[in-house]
């Protein structure tokens, strides 16, 4: 094709028109507030606003350690995304492990589709379902509690329950989500190896722990991995609304996300606020390119980039 | 045939797989079907048995109040309606429209459109930042705009799964074909990769229609006003405060008479309202969901 250097002047701008709304979006809503970041260097001001505020230095965060705040939200971001993922992961593996031995296909799609719905509802309807169960006066649990001769207790002013309802709540949610990956993963095993096993007389545990974990043992790397790098971010909806944004569980409930939240929306504290999530994002970006970067030294296909 | 060739032992785990799959499965619903039976079950029966999965006394007393109030709960409901049909017809149409040029390997800035794309998944600036450019430069608070602009419109991720739909199942001697025709760009985008793209915005629409619909998050940080609360955010004020929904309008009146606020039982069928229409259409999309969570978890 005759291709003068006219024309392919004008493809180019006719594929970047095309691309124009998409960018603007971009631009304004990704990339203004990456620099909007530097406000955490900022004396906010709401009557000066975001521009002719005054720069303050590193005051915001000198502010941010000296309260037991930063030690508490980034002790609990960590250790529950520890948890989840543990959690998360072993259990997505053992659904799929399962789901590998069901040969009906109506039986698995049956237990595919109930197993996504919890992961399909907002975290509202979530803090719903867990009210159903909590509710100190009518929840499931209290009355059970109470017909089996215990007393009543009072969930959400007790903080020492959380702990283990919180993960519990996120399983839930995202076990069944998680496992649709290894379901793929472990379909794709040579069904030859099982039939060599077989032949050497290899029962049905021994197949799994001997061919099943190991094949798809890259893509569990890969799953935690990626899971690491977002290890700094939490779930805002699981954190504030499950727990019906109680104060008497801040202790235990309190993530970065739901800081950030608080200090901005409710304490109207915009440079507390602002230098929290500039921690965020930067630790999270930095976590984000290592945990990429390991992924790319196993498995060059599947790193983001 | 094969089913002859197991053994025992492997029939057994057969078994118990299907078993304790089931078990898992109970677990994953269970919630919901506590939520649908409180929802039927007797305000008083509620108030001394508490909810539980079999009612003492069915009673649809909660939907017949939702209906007395569905001047409220209907908005909210039309609201999260809308904001999601017209989020994602936007969001598809620019989705594809941005992913069209970046899988153009003879477009001259590809590169660099994908890289510009890609940084927004690595690098986010926070809510602080967010907040104050959509209250203070776009003065957003309060309007449609809120429930529609932020953050949902447009993913990283959709544009890159289209990227590379394009690149991997639409051929490139199709585009050539169209250019030795005399289209122009414009006609070979409308004309050839938009009804080419069906399949990836299928699965495309339906996360990002997922996400307008499940989304309170926005409304959260930029609606106070009721009136533009979509169903998900009017279900927050309700858990907060139940006497939200009789003050409204013409409260409780039931055939004329005035009923008391079936409170304990009406938070129960709100619930189930806002899940009706993801179990609604779940069943048409179960296939393109499990084909998309494949597709974004591991990519190409």
């Amino acid at each position: 094709m005759v291709t003068n250097k006219k024309q392919q002047h004008s493809k180019t701008l006719s594929l970047f028109l095309i691309a124009i709304p998409g960018i603007a979006y971009l631009l304004i809503n990704n990339y203004i507030p990456m620099l909007g970041i530097l406000l955490a260097f900022k004396d906010y001001s709401f009557i000066k606003g975001p521009f002719l505020s005054e720069w303050n230095g590193l005051e915001n965060f000198t502010f941010l350690f000296q309260s037991d705040n930063a030690w508490i939200m980034v002790r609990n971001t960590l250790c529950y995304n520890v948890v989840f993922i543990i959690l998360t992961t072993a259990t997505a593996i053992f659904i799929a492990i399962l789901m590998n031995e069901v040969n009906k296909r109506t039986i698995s799609k049956f237990f595919q589709a109930s197993l996504l719905l919890p992961n399909l509802v907002s975290m509202v309807i979530v803090s719903y379902l867990v009210y159903a169960f909590l509710n100190p006066e009518t929840g499931l649990l209290n009355n059970t509690l109470e017909a089996l001769g215990f007393s009543a207790i009072n969930w959400y002013s007790e903080p020492k329950y959380w702990p283990y309802i919180l993960p519990i709540v996120n399983v839930w949610k995202n076990a069944g989500y998680a496992s649709i990956v290894y379901i793929g993963s472990i379909s794709g095993i040579d069904a030859s190896m099982y039939e060599a096993a077989r032949i050497d007389g290899a029962g049905k545990l021994k197949q799994i722990f001997s061919i099943t974990i190991p094949q798809i043992k890259s893509t569990v790397i890969i799953m935690v991995l990626m899971s690491i790098g977002r290890i700094f971010a939490s779930d805002f909806g699981l954190f504030y609304q499950v727990p019906m944004d109680s104060g008497a569980l801040y202790n235990v409930t309190q993530t970065i996300d739901t800081y950030v939240y608080r200090a901005l929306m409710v304490n109207n504290d915009v440079g507390m606020a602002s230098a929290a999530a500039l921690i965020q994002s930067t630790v999270g970006f930095i976590l984000v390119l290592s945990a990429n970067g390991l992924v790319r030294k196993i498995d060059k296909e599947n790193s983001l980039f | 045939m094969e089913m002859n060739l197991l053994t025992k032992g492997e029939r057994a785990f057969s078994i118990f797989s299907v078993v304790v799959l089931l078990l898992v499965s109970v677990m994953a619903l269970a919630p919901f079907v506590l939520i649908l039976m409180s929802s039927i079950t007797q305000e008083k029966v509620l108030l001394t048995n508490g909810y539980s999965f079999w009612p003492a006394e069915f009673s649809f007393d909660s939907y017949l109040y939702m209906w007395n109030q569905r001047e409220q709960i209907g908005r909210s409901y039309l609201t999260s309606l809308g904001v999601t049909a017209v989020g994602t017809a936007v969001s598809l149409m620019i989705t594809t429209m941005l992913a069209y040029p970046m899988s153009r390997r003879d477009f001259k800035y590809h590169n660099h459109l994908s890289f510009f794309v890609f940084f927004t998944m690595l690098f986010n600036g926070g809510l602080v930042a967010s907040y104050i450019m959509w209250t203070r430069i776009f003065h957003i608070q309060n309007t449609y705009f809120a429930l529609l602009l932020p953050n949902l419109l447009l993913s990283g991720m959709n544009v890159l799964l289209v990227r590379n739909y394009y690149q991997n199942s639409v051929p490139f001697d199709l585009i050539e074909a169209a250019e030795i025709d005399g289209a122009s760009e414009l006609v070979t985008f409308w004309r050839v990769m938009i009804p080419l793209s069906v399949p990836v915005n299928v699965t495309v629409g339906l996360f990002t229609g997922l996400a307008y619909w499940n989304d309170w998050t926005n409304a959260l940080y930029y609606v106070n006003d009721p009136f533009y609360f979509g169903i998900q955010n009017f279900l927050v004020r309700m858990m907060n405060n139940i006497q939200f929904l009789s003050s409204g309008s013409a409260a409780g009146m039931v055939s004329g008479g005035t009923v008391q606020l079936p409170s304990t039982g009406i938070r129960m069928s709100l619930a189930v309202i806002g899940v009706l229409p993801i179990l609604v259409i779940y069943p048409f999309l179960q296939k393109y969901l499990t084909k998309g969570v494949i597709m974004g978890a591991i990519k190409g």
